[in-house]
Formats: structure tokens, sequence, C-alpha cells
């Protein structure tokens, strides 16, 4: 039987959101280690909603943000975005290169310079290989990553890609809101798992939920 | 006044002047306007994929660009447009994400654009204008009094078709 994200229900979300904690954690360490500082984390949010939701909460179709894009492969196939405002994803590139965030121009994007770009894409790395790890993990499933592309322009633009791909199945995402502090600065991260078509009956399968 | 009317993603509307129709953040999918001059009547189509036979949930008529421009044409007439006289431009199909592997669905941009591009022939409807292909989002925006489409992308200012 062919599932779909329709059929994922409280308890497979419960699943998913405990995976995202403990991806979140792994995440917020190596991180912590990359930028020797402490990171702290919230515990993430676990969402199910219609792309057409989802520039809302990244502040309007039109609004700059960051997406580093990811295909998966292996017992799962299908793709993972990570979403960032623009200020977040100038916030880690700043941490990570040791740059003032405000040596960024506002709303700028192309102040972003190849050393800023692959530092994102790492960051993207990490957040995304953090959550697969503690899903294969979890579900003794082999997963593999793509190496991250990323693009920062408008957040109608960028969810256009993950919405068509999901367009052909349903209408409807699954979005993991992680937020990270360095004890000062707070960074909101999303992350989307897009599974294609035949990967939701594994995934569910393997969670032990379905 | 004059209302800016919103098309969103697969998502269809007409608009008469002094009202403007847009679409924000155009990136894969395709904005079609079409535009009756003598009716100063515009309608705009925000598709995202080329073909609805090809998807098994296709409830979605503004979705794909063959229902979306059938539609658009129908909801054009019944507004007092004649189909000899309509004219069409286009924007979008960018190709937001460079990767190798997975080439299908990363191409699809330019597969909408063929298809979008396709059907207006096989509808007899001229093609004056397009802004299409590239890696970036866009924004566009369709004036009915005059048929000209505005086009806004980040970092590369605006641009008149």
């Amino acid at each position: 039987m062919t599932r779909s994200i329709d059929d994922l229900n409280s308890i497979h979300l419960d699943v998913l959101r405990e995976i995202g904690n403990i991806g979140a954690g792994n995440a917020a360490t190596s991180l912590a280690v990359m930028i020797q500082k402490k990171v702290d984390m919230k515990v993430p949010v676990v969402r199910i909603m219609d792309i057409e939701e989802v520039p809302g909460i990244l502040g309007g179709e039109e609004n700059v943000v960051s997406g580093i894009y990811f295909g998966m492969d292996g017992a799962i196939k299908g793709n993972i975005m990570v979403l960032m405002d623009i200020q977040s994803a100038k916030m880690l590139t700043g941490i990570l290169m040791g740059k003032d965030p405000a040596d960024f121009r506002e709303n700028e994007m192309y102040d972003l310079d190849e050393m800023d770009r692959s530092a994102l894409q790492e960051i993207g790395n990490i957040l995304s290989g953090s959550y697969i790890s503690s899903l294969a993990a979890l579900t003794n499933l082999r997963i593999n990553l793509s190496p991250p592309s990323l693009c920062v322009d408008m957040a109608g633009a960028i969810l256009s890609v993950p919405a068509i791909q999901f367009g052909e199945i349903s209408d409807k995402v699954l979005m993991i809101e992680n937020r990270l502090f360095d004890g000062t600065q707070e960074v909101t991260a999303n992350f989307f798992l897009i599974p294609d078509e035949n990967s939701y009956g594994i995934l569910l399968e393997a969670l032990g939920v379905s | 006044m004059a209302e800016l009317i919103k098309v969103g993603m697969a998502d269809l509307k007409i608009a008469k002047a002094p009202d403007v129709l847009t679409t924000l953040g155009l990136g894969s999918c395709v904005g079609i306007a079409l535009y009756d001059p003598d009716k100063r009547l515009a309608g705009l189509a925000h598709i995202m994929l080329p073909d609805s036979t090809q998807i098994k949930n296709n409830a979605n008529k503004a979705k794909f660009a063959d229902t979306a421009l059938e539609i658009l044409l129908k909801e054009m007439v019944e507004a007092g447009a004649l189909r000899s006289r309509l004219y069409a431009k286009i924007a979008g199909g960018a190709q937001m994400f460079a990767m190798d592997s997975q080439s299908d669905i990363m191409k699809i941009g330019s597969r909408n654009t063929i298809a979008t591009k396709k059907l207006l022939t096989e509808y007899r409807i001229p093609l004056h204008a397009e802004d299409t292909g590239g890696n970036y989002g866009r924004t566009i925006e369709i004036y009915p009094d005059s048929g000209r489409l505005l086009v806004k992308a980040i970092g590369k200012g605006m641009r008149e078709l």
C-alpha cells in the first residue's frame, strides 16, 4: 500500500519529534565543537503543515532566506531541506567565520562570499547529518545524504522546489523547527523531511508504529 | 482604488484595469499571464507542474500547465475576452538548486517553461515576452491597463516585459 504524509498520526509525530530531539542534540554538540562555544537548544517543534503556509512562518514569500538542499538515498529516498531566515544564516556564518553579524549589510544577500557560503553549507550538513544519523540509528535503516546545495533567495522561490516534489504526492510537509542558542544569540533552523512516495511506508514500518 | 490581487502557488485569477495581479516568489514554477488589450482584462496562473495527466494527485487544476491554461482561458472568455485577441507573457521556470543527481525533478523549471510554450502554441496564443530560466526567484505583476508585466528579482532590480 502506498502511504503518504497524511497517514502520519500523533504517535508517528511523537517518534519523529524524539528523533528530532536527539538529532538536534547531536547537531548542537557538533556545532559547539566546531565553534568552540557552548550551544544550547530548545525541544524541537514537529509539525505537519500545508506547504502554502510555510512562507508565512518564514516572513512571507518574498523574504530572503537560505535553503540548503540534500538528496537522501538508501533505504529511504527523497530530500531534506534546511531553511534559515537570512539573519539566522548570517549569525551562524558570522559565529563560524569569526565575523560580527553587523559586518553584513542589512538585507544584502550578495555579501555572503564563497567562504560564508561554504560555511553555511557545512552548517546545513551538520544539522541534517545529525538528524539522519539519529533516524538511521533508531530505525536500523541505511540512509545516505548527498552533498549540500545552497540557494539564498525569496522564500517562495526556494520552497517551490520541495512544493513541486511534494505536489506529486501531497500538499503537506513535515517540518521540524530547531532553535539553537550560543548564549546570547538565538538561531532558528527549520528542517524539512521529504521522503519520496515509496519511502513513507518503509519509514512508518521502521518506526515500529505503523 | 486599484487593488493588488494576489495569486498564490497553484492558483489562478483574472482582473480588469485598474486592478493588478501579482504572484510572489516564483521559483521553478511558471507564471502565465494572458492579456486582452481591448477589454483590458488580464489573467494570471501560477503553475507548479507541466502535465496533469502524469500525476495521480491532480485534483487542483491550477497546479498544472495544461489544466490551468484551460481554466484561465475559459474564465477570461466568460469575462468578455476574445480568444483570438489574447497574447501571453510568461516568467519563472528557474532551477533554484544545482544538483547533478535527481536531474529529472531538478529540471522541473525548464520542463514547466517548455510545456507552457507548447500549450500556448497549441492554443495559438502568441507569446509576446518571457523572462524564464536562471537560478533565481521572481515576483511578477501584470497590469491590465497596459498589459505590461513587471518582474522583480532579489539583487537584480526590476524588469518590464
